[in-house]
């Protein structure tokens, strides 16, 4: 893109330097000049919309092609839709995004019940390869839960007395 | 068909979801073959990664059979056995024509700072990935490359992936002959990386962990130097002792967000997600390197920020070198090193899974059982 109205090759010394060889990209990147025509290339065509699709607002238009997968839905969706008012140099993108996360994964299980389904939260978590491999140290995690789930109910229970 | 399903942090399973369709003139349909579990797929396991939702399906390591096409994808054509590389580019745009696959602007709405890859959040395109019987694969005369009738489909596998990241880690160090190479992180990468390394007249490597079990197999398989930070006082000033109190000529952070050895570090990034991961890898790479030395980043962070010595790349003067592996670039050297016996991708293979057993396989992995490695899915309609 070359600076409008404002002829800089005639700053004396311009481009004298120039040294093709200093392009510490080499090789990741064939070096062509291109980047100087920015957004100007073929587009491939656009895939159509068919689900909420949340765009960075670092972008002018959709991607010409993108994933449909899980689109936004519920109190997480809220919070996503917010995240992405905001640019990706700001923690009002990132951090909404990480709680929108966590809210999700309830609303998961939630799902999961309406749906008739009983999530199965130890085998999800892979409980029966840390019975197989790790066995000592599931039995101390169980045990370590136990007393301190114990103590717990005895202090509440003793305070209510 | 059936695919892996993410429920939320170190939470998955398998389950029966809808087909995946054709969505643009350019895609494909592919039937997975075999898939793997990559450490950076941990990341989002762990819950590391913002705008991973429940409900995605995760996976960019992957080979399979072409079983269906738009009408515009004239490279490959139905029954097609190929390796897909993890970044989905459209070898279009001026990144891509260029070389720089990994950075498509066409494949990702959702963030500029990275392009689209197959199955790794919606900060990454929303694209579901690989870790499932069937999958799309967008820009089908891009990515999708026919697997050598000769090659073993762990071999190619890999190529997806683990290699050409090891490889571009390498090769980002600039590394010259002679030099000596520093490698933090025994996982595939790392060690891949390792290996890498003699490729490019390294005269001495050294990779640094906290597994014992993964620094011995580093040890015989990239035939380098292995050792344990969690046996020195302090990994920087071991490294520059060893290195006649000069400092490596090339460190290589091949660990990413989820580090372990600095409690500061681990508090800010992995407890309190104050920072985007633990930096602690990079931290001793920059600390560790010589002055106008190189260090190369391939381990994955979140997007926000990291509290990195940045002032001591300043005062150091070093280059500072990065990027998600381009592998459709890389792809024909690779194939050549692989088919003339001097790489041999598949020797990291420790498990191969169910696809039906992804959870204990992601615990497996995450929770480093069982001496793992590498994990390979096979689903059961691979033949």
């Amino acid at each position: 893109m070359e600076t409008k109205n404002f002829d800089y090759k005639n700053i004396p010394g311009w481009g004298m330097d120039i040294d093709e060889r200093n392009e510490p990209t080499y090789p990741m990147k064939n070096y062509t000049g291109d980047d100087h025509k920015r957004l100007d290339y073929e587009k491939p065509p656009q895939q159509p919309a068919d689900v909420e699709i949340l765009k960075s607002n670092e972008r002018p238009a959709l991607s010409a092609v993108f994933g449909n997968a899980s689109p936004p839905s519920g109190l997480s969706g809220m919070i996503r839709r917010y995240a992405f008012k905001h640019s990706e140099d700001r923690y009002r993108h990132w951090i909404p995004l990480i709680l929108a996360d966590r809210i999700n994964a309830w609303e998961g299980i939630l799902d999961d019940f309406k749906s008739g389904t009983m999530p199965n939260i130890p085998a999800e978590r892979g409980w029966k390869s840390e019975l197989k491999y790790n066995r000592a140290a599931l039995t101390k995690k169980i045990l370590v839960t136990g007393v301190i789930s114990l103590v717990l109910l005895s202090y509440l229970t003793r305070k209510k007395r | 068909m059936l695919a892996m399903n993410y429920r939320g942090p170190y939470r998955v399973r398998t389950e029966q979801r809808p087909m995946p369709e054709i969505l643009h003139p350019e895609d494909a349909i592919v039937r997975v073959t075999r898939t793997c579990i990559c450490g950076s797929d941990l990341h989002l396991y762990h819950g590391m990664v913002p705008d991973t939702r429940v409900g995605s399906t995760f996976g960019h390591e992957f080979i399979g059979i072409i079983e269906e096409i738009g009408p515009l994808v004239t490279n490959v054509k139905i029954g097609d056995q190929v390796l897909v590389p993890f970044n989905i580019a459209c070898g279009r745009c001026n990144f891509c024509k260029q070389g720089l696959y990994g950075n498509c602007h066409e494949s990702n709405p959702m963030a500029t700072a990275v392009g689209g890859i197959f199955g790794y959040s919606h900060t990454a395109g929303g694209f579901n990935g690989g870790q499932a019987e069937y999958v799309r694969v967008p820009y089908a005369n891009t990515g999708p490359t026919v697997i050598p009738p000769d090659m073993d489909p762990d071999d190619a596998v890999l190529l997806t992936d683990v290699v050409p990241t090891g490889y571009q880690a390498a090769e980002m160090g600039g590394i010259k002959e002679g030099d000596t190479v520093v490698v933090f992180g025994a996982g595939p990468i790392g060690i891949m990386a390792a290996r890498c390394a003699w490729f490019f007249g390294a005269a001495r490597v050294i990779i640094i962990d906290h597994i014992d079990y993964r620094l011995e197999f580093a040890r015989n398989y990239a035939k380098c130097e292995a050792y344990n930070f969690k046996s020195m006082e302090d990994p920087v000033v071991f490294l520059k002792k060893i290195t006649d109190w000069y400092g490596a000529d090339v460190c290589i952070d091949c660990v990413g967000c989820e580090a372990e050895g600095n409690a500061l570090q681990t508090f800010t990034g992995k407890i309190t997600l104050m920072q985007a991961g633990a930096a602690t890898a990079l931290q001793w790479a920059i600390n560790s390197v010589k002055k106008g030395g190189i260090v190369s980043v391939v381990g994955v962070y979140g997007p926000p920020f990291n509290y990195v010595p940045i002032g001591n790349v300043l005062n150091k003067g070093i280059t500072l070198r990065a990027n998600q592996a381009s592998v459709k670039r890389l792809l024909p050297k690779l194939i050549e090193h692989v088919q003339a016996g001097r790489l041999d991708p598949k020797g990291l293979i420790t498990h191969k899974v169910p696809l039906e057993e992804i959870s204990d396989a992601y615990h497996i992995f995450s929770a480093k059982l069982d001496e793992c490695i590498k994990v390979v899915l096979i689903p059961s309609t691979k033949s």
